[in-house]
């Protein structure tokens, strides 16, 4: 049901296990965190068709390259600051370059990564792999959407990236939410300004839109899971009937959702945007809920991102 | 005259002076072939190295010319392969890790019939499908897009693996430079090849003793290498990798291992055949100019 929380790790790590079950080729990799990114599961129940490969990054995204290349579909999994950090290149030239049916699925994107701190948390990922030509790159907002897209990438031929969170997160989808690729999903109607985020700040946004909504401020709110290729008519629909935009990310300001959507709305319809993410910084240790207030990605951040581009827009 | 003038009319000669001509012959078709044989295909591969390097003005002759004799034994001896299938799944596969030596690749795959010879000319022009470094978009019998080094060995291990998943037959055969070797990403993948036991492939370093600022030895030293392999579970087969017979010898022996991988460390001169070329880090990654292809040519008869 809506609000309740779920984990889109396990979610991936039993969406796999189906996957596995009905296609013989579907292989996983892991380096070392299988018990923490859910290919666990897999392993367990295909043990023959689980290659773990230690902690050796580069030389994973390559036997997944070499595993693609023969026919089999792998999904390849670590946290999501190691791939793409780890093996850029590797992922560069031995899976985006030839366009191999690799799936990357990484866990612990974001700063929500919590007491880890700076060396666990993926704020450079979405731009990273986003530069590369082929790639689809999809950040679910909740379970329910992890295990379709999990799906749509075995389904789909070429390289695909989906970033998952590591914190449990509420549903904001209900159980009959068909997942489309390339699609923005409308969450909320409204004229005032539309607030485009992906992931954990999915429900960030949707909290804003009904704070502001008391306010007398009606907003449209966006979930672009898909990062790339981005839904480019939803975007300038955005632009042209509410004429001002708020995106909002776990990820740096520079290179993701943020600069994605002002590629467009720049290039289509011209209209005042605010970018609701981590600054040109580096998080550190705390607790999940501490860091994203600390980093300026709640609800509240979003409301004032949100009143400050209708001020500029004239009202 | 400004450099790039110069370079200009350097590569304008040279591309004057190598006609199609120096292309031509070819074996009627790929198969097994004596050893005298294969001799004379090497020694056109090595024709072939130097033309099309000279025409393009640009390329990597040194580390071509080494690996020459561990391709022609290996296509023309060791290979199940279908030139005229390159897609066949059952095939035996060649991975050249070291990218830099597509010159060399594009010769044997075009003696083999995969290309027709006279495409060789076209090397590094825009359009060819004969890209500076190999790339699989493009070239029939190209297995992967190399040139960032240190990636092929990860990539043979993932082909070896869905060939176990499968219960397919092929062997996966990879070259690697020496050099190449010090990129870690080798190491990561010599201990998984290991780890996971695939006796269906082979490494094959082209043991030419030298990187492009010099000899490895004083660039970043990488003895004792054969015990570095052994060490890392891998079985050692040492070889001159001039000597087709040797070579040869290897791949069967290597066909003979259970339960590891085999790495044959081939023993070879950078720039082999051309004696301006030979031991010269200067022709890593330069082309002749239109005199030294004459010269070169000529030594190759």
């Amino acid at each position: 049901m809506p609000g309740q929380e779920v984990s889109l790790r396990e979610t991936y790590g039993k969406t796999l296990v189906e996957l596995g079950r009905e296609n013989p080729d579907i292989v996983v990799l892991d380096a070392d965190l299988s018990r923490s990114t859910m290919t666990c599961f897999f392993a367990k129940e295909f043990p023959n068709r689980f290659f773990d490969c230690g902690i050796a990054e580069q030389n994973m995204a390559g036997i997944a390259a070499g595993l693609a290349a023969s026919g089999k579909i792998p999904f390849a999994s670590t946290f999501a600051v190691f791939a793409p950090g780890r093996c850029f290149d590797q992922i560069r030239m031995s899976i985006a370059q030839p366009g191999r049916n690799v799936k990357l699925v990484t866990t612990h994107g974001g700063i929500s990564v919590g007491e880890d701190g700076t060396s666990h948390q993926s704020i450079e990922d979405l731009s990273l792999i986003g530069s590369l030509p082929g790639f689809t790159v999809v950040v679910p907002a909740d379970a329910i959407e992890t295990a379709q897209a999990v799906r749509a990438a075995a389904a789909s031929y070429g390289p695909f990236y989906i970033r998952l969170c590591r914190p449990k997160l509420p549903l904001v989808n209900n159980q009959d939410y068909r997942f489309n690729p390339g699609k923005a999903v409308t969450m909320k109607s409204g004229k005032r300004a539309t607030i485009i985020a992906i992931g954990i700040m999915v429900v960030a946004a949707v909290e804003a839109a009904d704070n502001l909504k008391r306010e007398g401020i009606d907003c449209r709110v966006l979930n672009m899971s898909t990062l790339k290729p981005v839904d480019e008519a939803a975007i300038i629909k955005a632009a042209t009937e509410t004429g001002a935009i708020v995106t909002a990310e776990e990820h740096l300001e520079h290179g993701g959702l943020g600069s994605i959507v002002a590629g467009v709305v720049v290039k289509h319809h011209p209209v005042p945007m605010e970018i609701v993410a981590v600054k040109d910084t580096y998080a550190k240790s705390g607790k999940p809920g501490e860091l994203l207030q600390r980093y300026g990605l709640t609800a509240k951040d979003i409301e004032q991102a949100v009143r400050g581009v209708i001020k500029r827009k004239g009202g | 005259m400004s450099l790039s003038e110069m370079e200009d009319s350097l590569s304008k000669a040279s591309a004057d002076n190598v006609s199609a001509e120096a292309f031509s012959s070819s074996v009627a078709e790929a198969g097994q072939l004596s050893v005298t044989e294969m001799e004379a295909v090497a020694k056109r591969l090595r024709r072939h190295i130097i033309s099309m390097i000279g025409r393009a003005g640009s390329g990597h002759p040194g580390g071509s010319l080494s690996s020459v004799e561990i391709v022609t034994a290996l296509y023309f001896r060791a290979l199940k392969h279908k030139p005229q299938e390159p897609s066949w799944s059952d095939r035996d596969r060649f991975i050249l890790s070291k990218g830099h030596a597509a010159p060399m690749l594009y010769s044997v795959l075009a003696e083999c019939g995969y290309l027709p010879l006279d495409e060789l000319t076209t090397l590094r022009q825009l359009d060819t499908r004969l890209q500076g470094h190999t790339d699989c978009t493009v070239t029939p019998g190209v297995e992967m897009s190399a040139g960032a080094l240190g990636q092929g060995l990860s990539f043979a291990i993932g082909v070896a693996l869905a060939g176990r998943l499968n219960s397919q037959k092929y062997r996966v055969y990879v070259l690697l430079g020496d050099g190449e070797c010090n990129e870690g990403q080798v190491w990561e993948a010599a201990m998984a090849a290991a780890h996971f036991k695939l006796d269906n492939l082979v490494a094959i370093v082209d043991n030419n003793g030298q990187q492009i600022d010099g000899w490895n030895r004083e660039v970043m030293n990488l003895d004792p290498f054969n015990k570095k392999w052994q060490a890392f579970g891998w079985r050692v087969i040492e070889v001159d990798g001039h000597d087709l017979t040797r070579l040869i010898d290897a791949y069967e022996q290597a066909k003979l291992v259970k339960g590891q991988p085999v790495v044959i460390i081939a023993h070879t001169i950078k720039g082999k055949g051309v004696s301006f070329m030979e031991n010269n880090p200067d022709f890593h990654g330069k082309a002749p100019n239109a005199e030294q292809v004459k010269i070169a040519l000529k030594e190759l008869e």
